[in-house]
């Protein structure tokens, strides 16, 4: 991709872009989403409506400036040197979420290796019992949670698995269609891979909503739901983003963006879908499965 | 698509409109413009950070309650910490990125420009976040800022007031500048080097940065996962550190002290990394044993995160743990005795000059060596049970962080301030600042260490009689280092209005790319890369 040599003193010019407001109103923004939902979660009535305004305000900005980004790459703004620049950002962003989500499976590691057994193991070690009859064991809402019914694996989390699985073959079919400059395959690939995202997240909302309804399996579920419901969820937040993202290379797509030898933004996408394939992986064997 | 066929408005160097007054900072894509105003919030959090300890000291000149109610104080230390380490540190360290390091790697800017205004721009949302709940508190909202310290152990923050959800979302917004900055500053040297500039020429300053960097990146966003955990369990009925659902407080600790004890080399390393530089030009010396401090970092960077649990042996982690826990923090002095070992071999025999930086940078080998030894001391397991959350620990911490992390800034402005704004500072007051501060610094925290061995707890506002004298010096020490602060500010503001013209190279003994340009730097410094031979 980015193959050229370095720049050479005198002949590339890196672009540094004119002064923009924007980062400082999405920052802006961001305060006011923080602020609304600190103050809805402590019960003020204005709560709502400001987190409404952040959020309006964040969605207007991030419109705004990749509209920008877009509008100076299509008019040429960008050469090699500035798209190493972007290839570098995009991939340690992505390792950044990685270290986000090492936080949570650190969590499951920690309560279902550690704590749930030590709690359960205080008679033997100790020689005294905190809770009457509680012994440990996983999945486990600890000694004083309520009764629930665990996930089993092999329902729609295989079947999602499989959809996930998919999706990732079906946006590097896309990408082989934009390398030998077939926009059909580009088009439909990324038209495929969308909608197993949104199949992907129809399933999760059909297996929470029967989880909260009829397993008793909440939030609220001692570590078990904790672990469960914090990573399987911000694993959905970010195939939500993902599929967003994808959306709108698709519709670039369809508008003639890309080339087969320039297309930073769908290889980002691209990487950003594989990231969150491979969390599943780990989700559905450390979450669902053992 | 090549750089040839630029259309020229699109390029942003040329037919540039500049906003002026206040839009020019609010808009800018300058890499010296972010770096200044990372500066100045580094200085206003310094000040705001330091009256909330002066407040805390004057309550702990006497024995009894004073001034403060209890709770008032808990939520002044904490809040102190969180300004000073998050507010008035990183961002003086994140400045000198900004400013230095497109300078010194011969680079036209930063690689990501709007990316490095967003950073700096959520800055102020953090510390009004962290703010507004002491505010609110007095119109009757809530019952006022964090009260549980900086470290937000649950369960102590699960139960606390709206403080906690404020300081969590200060965190999260904290967290996305300082990863921003991260990203940007790691893509600027990987990316924007001058041509002929290899890493391993690469001066110290940016390879101190470019571990920092890596660092935040991989530790911030398991903060952010923490203080998450932390918010679910106060409001939306998870179990993450409540024994009744399975959880563990603990686990909290381990997630703290995951990016805690790394952050503490986030501080530190940018400043080892300026400090080497200072050196080698008042002693007119090359550096010595670039490579070997070089290893050093990135041995101490790896190394820093795995060590935690040394912050938390007392909450009854198995031997094992402790033991590998005790080794893997002792085995970081050893990388550190390295940094030592080059700082003193550069200025050995060297025709070596004292002006106000190379003061402070000399004062810093000295104090912050007793930081490292003391560390050592808790980094026993057996000798931590005794000191672990005692005076001692305050007064070690604070060896670190202000002499290592703020004096150290501080040798980094005198030396970079002559290059930025094309004037001398007075050095007169300099050298009166540096004497002032490393005299009275010694007064406020040399007593700590007696304090903690002889028992004083930590994060108390009243304490027992036998602690009366040495808590009345140190609160004396406290208050001149505080007011000595004035002067640098003052020294810094003189030298941005006016002052000797300095030249280009600004010290005799300079080298480096930075030096070649003009002082003060054109606002687009390196728009033709220089090559390094
Ligand atoms: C060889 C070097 C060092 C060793 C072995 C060391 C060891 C330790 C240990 C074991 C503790 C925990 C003590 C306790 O709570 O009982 C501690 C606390 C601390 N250290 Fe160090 N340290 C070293 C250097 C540093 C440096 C360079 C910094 C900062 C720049 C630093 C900053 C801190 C801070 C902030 C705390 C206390 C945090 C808190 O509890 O609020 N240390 N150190
Ligand atoms: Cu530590």
């Amino acid at each position: 991709m980015s193959s050229s040599p370095a720049a050479t003193p005198g002949q590339a010019h890196y672009f540094v872009p004119q002064p923009s407001i924007y980062p400082f109103i999405l920052a802006s923004g961001m305060f006011m989403l923080a602020l609304g939902f600190i103050l809805k979660i402590n019960q003020f009535p204005a709560g709502p409506w400001i987190m409404l305004a952040g959020a309006a305000t964040i969605i207007t900005m991030l419109f705004k400036w990749f509209g920008k980004v877009i509008y100076e790459n299509q008019t040429g703004a960008y050469a090699d040197w500035e798209d190493r620049s972007f290839r570098h950002g995009m991939i340690w962003f992505i390792a950044s979420e990685v270290m986000f989500f090492a936080a949570f499976f650190s969590a499951l590691f920690y309560t279902r290796n550690i704590s749930v057994p030590q709690l359960g193991g205080m008679l033997a070690q100790h020689g005294v019992t905190l809770w009457e009859g509680y012994t440990g064991g996983w999945p486990t809402a600890g000694p004083k949670a309520s009764h629930f019914e665990p996930m089993a694996a092999w329902g729609l989390p295989a079947i999602n698995t499989a959809l996930l699985l998919s999706s990732g073959a079906t946006v590097t079919w896309a990408h082989w269609g934009l390398l030998k400059n077939n926009r059909f395959q580009l088009m439909l690939g990324l038209f495929l891979t969308v909608a197993l995202g949104v199949a992907f997240m129809a399933c999760q909302a059909v297996e929470y909503h029967h989880a909260y309804t009829e397993m008793g399996l909440t939030l609220g579920s001692g570590v078990y739901g904790a672990t469960f419901f914090m990573l399987t969820g911000f694993h959905g937040f970010h195939v939500t983003l993902g599929a967003v993202m994808l959306t709108v290379i698709l519709l670039r797509s369809m508008s003639g963006h890309f080339s087969a030898e320039r297309h930073f933004a769908f290889e980002a996408v691209a990487w950003y879908w594989h990231f969150v394939d491979v969390v599943w992986l780990l989700l559905f064997v450390l979450v669902y499965w053992l | 698509m090549s750089a040839t066929t630029l259309p020229h408005d699109a390029a942003g160097h040329h037919g540039e409109h500049h906003p002026s007054g206040l839009m020019r900072w609010l808009t800018t894509t300058n890499h010296k413009d972010i770096g200044t105003m990372y500066m100045t919030f580094s200085m206003v959090m310094f000040f705001l950070g330091g009256l909330m300890i002066l407040l805390v000291r004057a309550e702990l000149f006497q024995p009894g309650l004073q001034f403060l109610k209890p709770e008032f104080f808990n939520q002044l230390i904490g809040n102190h910490a969180l300004i000073m380490i998050f507010g008035a540190l990183m961002p003086a360290a994140t400045g000198f990125a900004n400013w230095q390091i497109p300078l010194m790697i011969g680079a036209p800017d930063m690689a990501l420009p709007r990316l490095n205004n967003w950073g700096f721009w959520l800055l102020p949302p953090a510390a009004l976040m962290l703010t507004l709940p002491f505010v609110l508190e007095l119109f009757g909202v809530g019952d006022g800022a964090l009260a549980t310290g900086w470290t937000f152990y649950a369960p102590l923050s699960v139960q606390g007031g709206i403080g906690v959800d404020f300081a969590i979302f200060a965190v999260h917004l904290l967290g996305i500048s300082s990863i921003m900055g991260s990203i940007n500053i790691i893509v600027t040297i990987f990316n924007m080097r001058a041509p002929g500039m290899t890493l391993m020429k690469m001066p110290l300053f940016v390879w101190g940065w470019l571990v920092t960097a890596f660092l935040l990146v991989i530790t911030l966003p398991v903060l952010a996962g923490a203080v998450t955990m932390l918010l679910t369990d106060r409001h939306f009925g998870t179990h993450f550190f409540s024994a009744a659902g399975g959880g563990d407080p603990i686990l909290f600790q381990h997630l703290f002290w995951f990016f805690g004890h790394p952050e503490v080399y986030i501080l530190l390393l940018p400043v080892w990394g300026l400090v080497p530089h200072v050196l080698s030009t008042f002693s007119r010396k090359p550096i010595y044993g670039y490579k070997a401090q070089v290893y050093s970092f990135i041995a101490i960077g790896v190394l820093s995160l795995i060590v935690w649990a040394h912050h938390f042996f007392t909450a009854g982690l198995p031997v094992p743990a402790l033991l590998y826990f005790m080794y893997s923090t002792m085995s970081i002095s050893l990388p550190l005795a390295v940094l030592f070992f080059c700082w003193i071999a550069t200025m050995w025999r060297g025709a070596m000059t004292f002006e106000t930086p190379m003061l402070f940078a000399v004062g810093f080998i000295v104090l912050f060596g007793i930081a490292g030894l003391t560390g050592l001391v808790l980094a026993d397991v057996a000798a931590d049970a005794q000191y672990h959350h005692s005076y001692f620990v305050v007064a070690h911490f604070h060896f670190a962080l202000f002499t290592g992390g703020i004096m150290g800034v501080m040798t980094g402005v005198y030396y970079w301030l002559p290059k930025w704004t094309g004037h001398m500072y007075s050095e007169t007051l300099g050298k009166l600042h540096f004497w002032l501060t490393v005299i009275s610094f010694n007064l406020a925290f040399m007593p700590q260490f007696f304090l903690g061995l002889a028992g004083m707890p930590r994060r108390i506002p009243d304490y027992a009689l036998q602690f009366a004298e040495y808590n009345a010096i140190s609160t004396v020490g406290a208050f001149i280092l505080g007011f000595a602060q004035l002067l640098f500010a003052y020294n810094i503001w003189k030298c941005i209005k006016g002052g000797p013209s300095v030249s280009a190279r600004v010290w005799e003994g300079t080298e480096g790319l930075e030096w070649q340009l003009p002082s003060p730097p054109p606002h687009h410094s390196w728009d033709v890369q220089p090559t390094v031979k």
